[in-house]
C-alpha cells in the first residue's frame, strides 16, 4: 500500500527549525511520506506542495505566537485550489500568552483545522491522530 | 592543419567559422543571408565563398552545425503548479535551447488545446505531479493531447506513477517517456528531459525543417555549452545574447546561498541556466522593451522625446533589418539595449528578501545568487557593434535601487566581437581544449 503523504512546515515569519526537524523524523519513522518545507512557509507554499504531491494532510506548525494571523483564510484557499476536504492540523505555541486551550482550539477549528495541538504535545499523539483520520 | 568548419544557421544570417585544431587558432569567419525557404545550402555556399576570400581554399576535416533558423526549436510545455512542475518544465526546455511558445499549468482546457494546435510546436513537454503525487492533472492533459490535431512529438516527464497510463493514453501519438522533471518538492531533475529534447531535435526536427547538413543542436544549446566551457577557465560567468527577436541570458554558477543564515525558497535552479525572453528583442520584439520599461525611461536614456521614441520603435518593429545610421538611431538603440539587458537579467537572477522574525532579521533567497559572477560575455549584433558596451554592462549589474535582485556586483566584460560563441560551443563537444584556447584569444 502506498504511504500516506504529508506536507509539513512552520508557517509565517517563524524560524524555529528544531521542532520541525523532530516532527519530520517522527512522521517519517511513523510510516508517512513527508514533504518537509522547513521554516518560514507561506500558505501558498503549503498549498502548492500539497497539490503537486497529492498530499493527504497538511501539518502546520507555529511556534512564535502569531499562528492565528498566519493561518487565517488557509482553508478557503485550499478549497479554492482544489484541495477541498484535505486534512489539516495545526500545532505548537499557536497563540500569544496563556489562553485556555479550549478557546484556542475552538478558534482554530472554526478556521477550518481538523485538529489543534497545544504546546508540549508529543509527536506520537499527532501520529496516532493521523492514523485515525487517514484510513 | 586540421580545419573544422562550424556553421550557425541563424534566422537571418548563416555564419561560418573555421578553426584549426592542430594550431588551436581561428582561421576565419564570414556570413551570408540564410536561405531556409529554398535550400539552406545556398546561403551556406555564399558564406563559404566569403570565407574563402580570407583563408584561401581549405579542405575541411570536419563540419559541425547548429541552427536557430525556421523559428528555432519551438516548444510548448505543461505542468501542474506554475511555480513548481510548470517552471521545472520551462527550465528544461530553455536549457535544451528551445523557445517556449506556450506554457500551461493545471488542467488544460479545450481552448488551450486549440491554441496549441494553432501554435504547432516542434515538441510538447508534458509534466505534472511529483513521483507518487498528483496523477489527475497529467492524465487529464494527456487525454486532451491524445485527441488534439497535429503530430508533434510529446515528451512525458511527470509523476512516474502515472506515466504508464499516460503512455497508454498517448499510444496514437509520438510519445517519449522520460524521467520526472521534479521528482519531489525541492528537487529539479531536468537533465534527462534536456537530453531527450536534443535527441528528438536531432532525429526528427532538423530534417523536417529542411536543415540537414550536420545540424547537431539548436544554437542556444551551443551557446550554453560554450559558456560552460569558458566557466572552467574564468569561474562563475554569465552570457547575454541580445537578438532581434529574443534576449537570452545564460548563467554558469551554482548560485546557492552564500551564508548558512540565508534560507532558500522555491525550486532549486540548474548550475547552467538559460532563460529566454521572447517578448524582448531589438527589432521583431522591440515593442516588448517599451512595454516593460516604459517609453519615458527609454526617452530619458536615449535623450529622444517620448513621441519620437514611440515613432521610431514602430518603425524598427517593421524594418527589422534597419541598422543605426545617425547619432539619434544609435542613441535609441543604446537605450533599447540597456532596457532589454536590465529586464532580462532581472528576470534571470534570483532575489533576496529581508524579513523581521521573532529571532531578528532573516534572509530568504529564491533563484540564483549571481552577485559573485566575475565575467559577463556579450554577444548578438546590437551588443557587439555598440560603442557604449561598458555603459550597457552597468545595466546587467547589481543596482542599489533594486537591491533585492542578486545580479553581479562587479564583472569583467568580454565581447564576442567575431560572433564565434555558438561555433565554439559546437567545437567544445569535439575539441574542448581548442575551443577554450580560441575563446581566450578572441573574447576580450
Amino acid at each position: 500500500m502506498q504511504k500516506k503523504r504529508l506536507v509539513l512546515g512552520v508557517i509565517g515569519a517563524d524560524v524555529h527549525a528544531v521542532g520541525n526537524k523532530i516532527l519530520y523524523h517522527a512522521f517519517t519513522e511513523g510510516g508517512f511520506d513527508v514533504t518537509n518545507l522547513g521554516v518560514m512557509v507561506s500558505q501558498e507554499e503549503f498549498i502548492a506542495a500539497a497539490i503537486e504531491t497529492d498530499a493527504d494532510a497538511i501539518i502546520v506548525s507555529s511556534l512564535y505566537g502569531h499562528g492565528e494571523l498566519d493561518c487565517r483564510g488557509m482553508r478557503d484557499k485550499c478549497d479554492e485550489s482544489g484541495l477541498d476536504g484535505i486534512l489539516m492540523y495545526v500545532g505548537g505555541n499557536i497563540v500569544v500568552g496563556k489562553q485556555p486551550f479550549e478557546d484556542v482550539e475552538k478558534r482554530f477549528k472554526a478556521m477550518g483545522f481538523d485538529r489543534v495541538f497545544g504546546p508540549g504535545t508529543s509527536p506520537e499523539a499527532a501520529i496516532e491522530a493521523l492514523n485515525e483520520d487517514l484510513v | 592543419m586540421k580545419a573544422v568548419l562550424l556553421i550557425d544557421y541563424g534566422s537571418t544570417y548563416t555564419k561560418v567559422v573555421v578553426a584549426d585544431i592542430t594550431s588551436n587558432k581561428l582561421l576565419g569567419c564570414a556570413s551570408s543571408y540564410t536561405t531556409v525557404e529554398t535550400d539552406v545550402g545556398e546561403g551556406l555556399a555564399c558564406a563559404l565563398k566569403e570565407l574563402e576570400k580570407q583563408t584561401g581554399k581549405i579542405d575541411f576535416y570536419k563540419k559541425l552545425a547548429c541552427s536557430s533558423a525556421a523559428g528555432g526549436l519551438r516548444m510548448v510545455a505543461s505542468g501542474l503548479v506554475p511555480e513548481l512542475t510548470a517552471k521545472a518544465a520551462s527550465l528544461a526546455a530553455m536549457g535544451a535551447g528551445a523557445k517556449i511558445t506556450g506554457l500551461y499549468s493545471y488542467e488544460m482546457t479545450e481552448d488551450d488545446i486549440e491554441e496549441i494546435s494553432d501554435n504547432a510546436p516542434d515538441i510538447f513537454l508534458l509534466t505534472g505531479g511529483t513521483d507518487g503525487g498528483n496523477k489527475k492533472c497529467i492524465l487529464h492533459n494527456a487525454e486532451l493531447l491524445a485527441n488534439a490535431s497535429g503530430d508533434y512529438p510529446i515528451i512525458v516527464a511527470g509523476n512516474r506513477n502515472a506515466t504508464k497510463e499516460v503512455m497508454r493514453i498517448l499510444s496514437n501519438r509520438r510519445a517519449y517517456l522520460c524521467e520526472n522533471v521534479m521528482p519531489s518538492i525541492g528537487t529539479l531533475n531536468i537533465e534527462p528531459a534536456r537530453q531527450l529534447i536534443r535527441d528528438i531535435f536531432l532525429e526528427k526536427i532538423v530534417h523536417a525543417k529542411g536543415l540537414d547538413g550536420g545540424v547537431s543542436m539548436p544554437t542556444p544549446a551551443a551557446v550554453l555549452m560554450a559558456s560552460e566551457l569558458l566557466a572552467t577557465d574564468v569561474g562563475d560567468m554569465m552570457t547575454i545574447d541580445l537578438g532581434g527577436a529574443t534576449t537570452d541570458i545564460y548563467s554558469i554558477a551554482d548560485g546557492e546561498p552564500r551564508e548558512a543564515k540565508i534560507l532558500y525558497k522555491g525550486l532549486p535552479e540548474p548550475y547552467a541556466k538559460r532563460t529566454v525572453e521572447g517578448d524582448i528583442g531589438m527589432r521583431y520584439s522591440v515593442h516588448g522593451i517599451v512595454e516593460v520599461a516604459g517609453a519615458s525611461k527609454v526617452s530619458k536614456l536615449s535623450k529622444l522625446s517620448e513621441n519620437n521614441v514611440i515613432r521610431q520603435v514602430e518603425y524598427l518593429s517593421k524594418r527589422t533589418d534597419a541598422l543605426p545610421q545617425d547619432d539619434e538611431d544609435k542613441s535609441l538603440d543604446f537605450a533599447l539595449a540597456a532596457m532589454a539587458i536590465e529586464t532580462a537579467t532581472l528576470r534571470h537572477a534570483g532575489t533576496m528578501e529581508e524579513y523581521y522574525t521573532s529571532s531578528g532579521l532573516s534572509y530568504v533567497q529564491s533563484g540564483k545568487d549571481l552577485t559573485n559572477v566575475k565575467t559577463i560575455v556579450m554577444t548578438g549584433g546590437a551588443l557587439i557593434n555598440s560603442d557604449r558596451q561598458n555603459e550597457l554592462l552597468e545595466h546587467a549589474l547589481y543596482d542599489e535601487l533594486q537591491p533585492q535582485s542578486l545580479r553581479p556586483k562587479k564583472a569583467n566584460l568580454l565581447v564576442d566581437k567575431k560572433y564565434i560563441l555558438s561555433a565554439m560551443g559546437l567545437l567544445s563537444g569535439y575539441a574542448p581544449t581548442v575551443a577554450l584556447e580560441i575563446m581566450r584569444a578572441e573574447l576580450n
